[in-house]
């Protein structure tokens, strides 16, 4: 059996004496389109914020490609090739478009830390940023200042800072968040267009979307998997339900 | 090179000019306060204006090295270039250690701790009077030159502090504009974005911390050879919290704030005294002023005041004029 693309065993995570993340066991293929399914509070996000580093567990493991994650700082583990989104946006505002995504794709550069030349004048890294500013739909807006643009806008663009680290696990909290009708089509568009052997995945309440894009879910009810299967299995089992809709 | 440059170098050369103009030292000397005190500001508006980490402890750097300088070149037997060094390097190292104190916290944390290190070396300079002299401090410090460089002449040193501040204005100009620049804004704004996209905010922010103590240093260091003389009262809360006056006056994050801002305090500070005896009363009152009309500063206020009567010329005016955190 090949090696999973992320691979979490026994995680749990205490807030004193709240457990946000209690014996979560998940095994995601590469290339996987995984869904996370839950109430409010079911420790969705602390489960992504677990993975990404933010947080220290206070048991588990997660491994990336076989590579153990938990003890290594945020930007470690993006250098492993994990990217992830906000649920509530993250942006430089006083940037423009353009420069937010190359400031996300600088990060894992050498050229970081140079202190001379400006940043403006680097026009390959500017090439690359219009690049992913022209798959999420940006690269018309990429010189006006984030503070200026529409909240759809800064949706797609908290998407492409992920891609800008051309993740090969990507995390993806609520990417439909307070989006219309048509904006959730374009970003629908993106998540299908996803390379495919990026494994992703996604927090969302939108189900139409959710279900559409993922292949396999879990569903996570008090911090614990309730259950976790593929889309037919997961839509019909019961718990499902009782899950959502309270017994 | 850019436009931008141009209104510095005008004001370099303006104040480069006054001993020409000027027949008594008065105003020379002045002016080379205001150029020293503008160096030590640059190096703080790293930290407050682009770090986002608000220091109330920066007279430590210039301390140090003015007290490291007229210790070596008075009582240490040092040549004043050699002590100069040395000072800059003791300064440097010892603000290294500093930062894995300071660098531990932000926010109002960062402003207690940074006035915690600051008063433990004001505290040594006072209480170490076998050493640092105590209240009388060391006097007699030699400033470097000879007859090609005759620095205890008022407009030569004048010149010296103007090359420096020109240095600095061009250093931290690049580097505002240089990726790590923008990198440290970045840390300001949304530390938790730039870790997760690889960044390493301590390292950033350690950068920023040595940027301000070189240039604090820098500051120092023409201090102690301005006046001949340093005390611990330049290491003072007051002290450190005119350097942060004169930023936030002036204009967090922008090139020429700090300038201004230092400007600002040193004539006040000097011309007012003259004519008024409570010239910190009318000091005061300018910064009421100056934060109820422009809270953000003078130069932000003033690019808004342009862009605002701008609208008002009838020759099409851009569609958008960002309002600028930065100068780049």
């Amino acid at each position: 059996m090949a090696e999973p693309a992320l691979h979490i065993a026994g995680l749990s995570k205490q807030f004193g004496g709240l457990p946000a993340v209690s014996d979560v066991s998940l095994a995601i293929m590469p290339g996987e389109r995984h869904l996370l399914l839950g109430p409010n509070g079911a420790g969705k996000t602390t489960l992504f914020n677990l993975i990404c580093g933010d947080l220290a567990p206070t048991l588990g493991s997660i491994r990336l490609f076989g590579a153990e994650l938990v003890g290594l700082p945020p930007r470690k583990r993006t250098a492993f090739g994990l990217a992830r989104t906000y649920q509530i946006l993250t942006l430089f505002p006083h940037e423009t478009i353009c420069r937010n995504v190359m400031l996300a794709l600088n990060g894992l550069k050498a050229g970081k830390w140079g202190t001379w030349r400006a940043f403006e004048a680097n026009r390959a890294l500017r090439a690359e940023a219009m690049a992913i500013l022209d798959r999420v739909r940006l690269a018309d807006l990429a010189d006006r200042p984030v503070s200026q643009t529409a909240y759809g806008d800064r949706r797609r663009l908290e998407i492409a800072m992920a891609l800008a680290l051309s993740p090969r696990v990507l995390l993806l909290d609520e990417p439909l968040a307070g989006l219309s009708r048509d904006e959730r089509v374009t970003v629908q568009d993106l998540l299908a267009n996803l390379p495919p052997d990026v494994t992703v995945v996604l927090i969302e309440h939108d189900m139409d979307v959710a279900l559409a894009f993922a292949e396999r879910i879990t569903l996570l009810h008090h911090g614990r998997v309730v259950a976790t299967g593929s889309r037919a299995e997961i839509a019909a089992d019961p718990r499902t339900r009782e899950v959502y809709l309270g017994a | 090179m850019s436009p931008r440059i141009l209104p510095f170098i005008m004001v370099l050369a303006a104040m480069a000019m006054v001993p020409l103009v000027s027949t008594s030292p008065f105003y020379v000397n002045l002016t080379s306060q205001v150029a020293i005190a503008a160096i030590g500001a640059l190096g703080l508006n790293v930290l407050v204006g682009h770090a986002g980490l608000n220091s109330l402890g920066f007279a430590v750097f210039p301390g140090l090295t003015a007290y490291l300088v007229a210790w070596l070149s008075t009582v240490g037997g040092f040549d004043p270039v050699p002590a100069a060094l040395l000072a800059i390097g003791g300064t440097l190292a010892a603000s290294m250690l500093f930062a894995l104190v300071a660098l531990r916290t932000t926010g109002l944390g960062f402003v207690m701790i940074t006035m915690a290190l600051c008063q433990i070396v004001w505290g040594a300079a006072y209480r170490w009077t076998s050493v640092t002299g105590g209240d009388n401090g060391l006097s007699g410090v030699p400033r470097p030159g000879g007859a090609v460089l005759p620095l205890e002449r008022p407009e030569w040193f004048l010149w010296l502090c103007l090359c420096v501040l020109a240095l600095a204005l061009l250093q931290l100009g690049r580097f505002f504009d240089s990726p790590l620049g923008v990198a440290l804004r970045g840390t300001r704004d949304q530390p938790r974005r730039m870790s997760a996209v690889g960044y390493d905010v301590w390292r950033i922010r350690f950068v920023a911390w040595m940027l301000a103590a070189g240039w604090g240093a820098a500051a120092g260091l023409l201090y102690a050879w301005y006046h001949q003389f340093v005390s611990p009262h330049m290491m003072a809360v007051t002290a450190s919290a005119e350097v942060l006056l004169m930023v936030v006056a002036g204009g967090a994050g922008t090139l020429a704030g700090p300038l201004i801002g230092a400007a600002l305090v040193v004539l006040l500070k000097n011309l007012a005294s003259i004519w008024i005896d409570r010239w910190m009363m009318l000091l005061g009152v300018t910064f009421v002023v100056i934060v109820l009309l422009m809270p953000d500063g003078i130069v932000p206020g003033l690019g808004r005041l342009t862009a605002w009567l701008r609208r008002f010329r009838p020759a099409p005016a851009p569609a958008l004029v960002p309002r600028e955190r930065t100068d780049g």
